[in-house]
């Protein structure tokens, strides 16, 4: 885990201050909120439709559990007693008193922890792959690099401005866990001929309502070019990215309105230019950085035996256990899905019990996944029934992984200003239909994604079944579209027809599924049969 | 005219500013104004005859004119940098990060807020133009 040091505490000290001073001024009227805006949005507040909505940044989505603790503790004096972890990593936290809000982030500040462009058109928290570090088939630990771009982003004055607001994703796996190529940037770090690492570079990539796959412009960054290569794509594109139309705005239109020839032309000439300007950090800075990631202090001899005799045990470890780098050591995945609940969302209760288990159990270390679950990355082999039994106390042993009732659901119509359509009570009615885990396992992976307008934050483009919600002449509509995918198969998802009613989709849903069940070839998941079979027998069931 | 807030020695150029189409063609100017998604760039050959360049922000939500002041900077232009326009209390340490100098805010700034807001933070993660060395320098004795 990344320790500040005191520069970067007098950093985010300051910005607490500074806040302080900005809130100050609104609630005495010295500037509108026209001005305060654009201030509390490039800290994470928010007005929603009832209160203050507030985004905590958790960078790379990487904490330890005192952290965790600080999170439940917030939930608990400045909130209604739970927390919602979000797409992007973060928690976010609905009901919100402006006033309070600079006590709050000096709480944050106490564990390291801030709520810096968390919102507004600037760089925002750098993702990454919730495995990192423990995955056997990373080339590195991704988080150093995301570190130093987290760094190096933090308040940068040229780029707090821009058309849009830009999101990076960082990630060292082919396997790719964090949607990496639908991020305004998509960075894949790799090894070169030489066996040195460096970053590709993919740009352009997004949702939202036009949605795209970004493109790669340069397949090897080296690490003393990465600064320097960031900031010739994020100058282009604030000098030349749309404004005039706030649809528009994202960098993947300047990308695909350019091509992509031309924007990496463009890129390559700024970056000659800036590399002349000596920006990037010394090589002794990563490397420092790197210090802070080190394998914790691992039991080489602990045993990879399981007893997997108690069945409930075993299908959790069947569904949410992954494979760990170092033998006699396990992935654990805490759903935050149970069937009819609201996804992402955890009381202050929850959160606390994750913090202890972190710290008993996995080196004091949790993620936050985009899909919205609860990584514990360093379990003992041997502790994991314990782990098990302490997780389903705490209503938090749901054993859904990547099924269909952990699905991505965006707060919608029930939370956000923006929305068309009510996601929540959706993502419920699903659930409900698919409450039976035999049944979801014969379903086998099948990632469903919601959004309740075509923001599309809870990512239905890259839904193997998305969900759109639309409003038809005031009355809430859910279009349904299948085959899209945000991991290495990257694909956007193709819109079946006509949309549906509430309980409409739901059925839909079910009929999609019986298709795949009828159609499937050998151990093909959902979304392969899709793949093969097309889009006839499914519009066939549905609108027939 | 708005008054113009200076962090310079010298005094701010009186000068009316030009477009930049116009100081290309024949002009004795000294002084040229980049409106808004003008390229910076075009003002490059000609840098040792400007005095001030003033860059406007029609909004201070668009974010172009950061990137035009540092191109200036970058290209080794050391007069007066003047940001026009929708220029706020907490814009103003970006804008100096960024190489801006003197400020023409359409509502006045005061003197010792500005003061305050430049001195805020003491240490930055990144460089820019502005000389100040970033934390990954001090943090390895650069
Ligand atoms: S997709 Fe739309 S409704 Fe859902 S959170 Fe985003 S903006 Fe709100």
């Amino acid at each position: 885990m990344y320790k500040y040091d005191q520069y970067d505490q007098s950093i985010v000290d300051a910005r607490v201050a500074e806040f302080r001073d900005q809130v100050e001024r609104r609630l005495a009227g010295e500037i509108t909120e026209d001005q305060f805006k654009p201030l509390r949005l490039q800290n994470g507040l928010y007005l929603q439709l009832h209160a203050y909505m507030l985004r905590v940044a958790i960078p790379y989505g990487t904490l330890n559990s005192e952290q965790m603790k600080m999170l439940a503790h917030i939930a608990r004096k400045y909130d209604r007693d739970y927390g919602h972890f979000t797409t992007r990593q973060n928690i976010q936290y609905n009901w919100i008193q402006l006033d309070q809000t600079p006590d709050l982030l000096a709480d944050l500040a106490s564990v390291e922890m801030h709520a810096i462009q968390t919102s507004g058109n600037c760089i925002r928290n750098i993702s990454s792959d919730q495995y990192a570090g423990a995955a056997a088939d990373e080339v590195t630990d991704p988080r150093p690099w995301a570190e130093l771009l987290r760094q190096w982003s933090t308040f940068h004055p040229e780029f707090a401005h821009l058309p849009r607001k830009f999101k990076f994703a960082v990630i060292a796996s082919e396997e790719d866990r964090a949607a990496m190529r639908l991020h305004d940037i998509g960075i894949q770090l790799v090894r070169n001929d030489a066996g040195e690492l460096g970053a590709r570079f993919f740009v352009g990539g997004g949702m939202g309502r036009t949605p795209m796959i970004g493109p790669m412009v340069r397949d090897f960054v080296a690490a003393d070019d990465l600064v320097s290569y960031a900031e010739a794509c994020l100058r282009v594109y604030n000098r030349y990215g749309r404004r005039d139309n706030k649809y528009k705005a994202r960098i993947k239109i300047l990308v695909h309105e350019l091509g992509k020839d031309e924007y990496t032309r463009q890129v390559e000439e700024e970056f000659k230019h800036i590399k002349t300007l000596n920006l990037d950090p010394p090589k002794a800075e990563l490397e420092r950085i790197t210090t802070f990631f080190q394998d914790p202090d691992y039991d080489k001899s602990a045993s990879d035996d399981l007893d997997l005799s108690d069945p409930d045990f075993a299908i959790w470890v069947d569904q949410n256990v992954k494979t760990h780098k170092q033998s006699g050591y396990a992935i654990a995945n805490i759903s935050l899905k149970p069937i009819g609940g609201i996804p992402g969302d955890a009381t202050s209760a929850q959160i606390d019990v994750m913090a202890d288990l972190a710290k008993e159990y996995s080196f004091d270390e949790l993620r936050v996944t985009h899909a919205q679950n609860i990584v514990l990355p360093h379990v003992k082999k041997s502790d994991l029934y314990t782990l098990w039994q302490k997780l389903d106390e705490a209503g938090l042993a749901t054993p859904n992984l990547d099924l269909i009732s952990d699905m991505i659901a965006c707060p919608g119509l029930d939370y956000c200003s923006l929305a068309n359509a009510r996601s929540i009570p959706v993502a419920q009615k699903i659930a409900q239909r698919f409450s039976d885990v035999g049944k979801q396992k014969e379903l086998g992976e099948l990632k469903l994604k919601i959004s309740g307008c075509i923001n599309a934050c809870g990512h239905h483009h890259a839904g193997h079944i998305g969900i759109l919600g639309v409003d038809r002449k005031g009355v809430e509509n859910y279009q349904l579209s299948l085959g899209g995918s945000g991991a290495e198969d990257v694909s956007l998802a193709k819109i079946t027809g006509p949309g549906f009613d509430e309980d409409g989709i739901v059925d839909a849903v079910e009929k999609a599924t019986n298709v795949y069940l009828k159609e499937r070839e050998g151990d093909e998941r959902f979304v392969d049969t899709y793949r093969r079979v097309g889009m006839a027998p499914f519009k066939e069931a549905l609108y027939d | 005219m708005t008054d113009i807030f200076s962090l310079r020695d010298d005094s701010p150029v009186s000068e009316a500013p030009v477009s930049i189409e116009e100081f290309l063609g024949n002009s004795n100017a000294t002084a040229v104004r980049i409106e808004v998604g003008e390229d910076a760039r075009q003002l490059l050959p000609n840098l040792d005859r400007i005095a001030m360049v003033e860059i406007s922000f029609p909004a201070f939500t668009d974010g172009r004119g950061y990137s035009a002041a540092r191109v200036l900077r970058e290209a080794g232009y050391d007069g007066e940098l003047r940001a026009q326009g929708d220029v706020l209390l907490d814009q103003i340490r970006y804008m100096h990060r960024c190489g801006f100098d003197s400020f023409a805010p359409e509502k006045p700034l005061k003197a010792d807020q500005v003061d305050a807001v430049l001195k805020r933070f003491d240490a930055v993660y990144q460089g820019t133009v502005d000389g100040q060395n970033p934390v990954w320098n001090l943090r390895h004795g650069n």
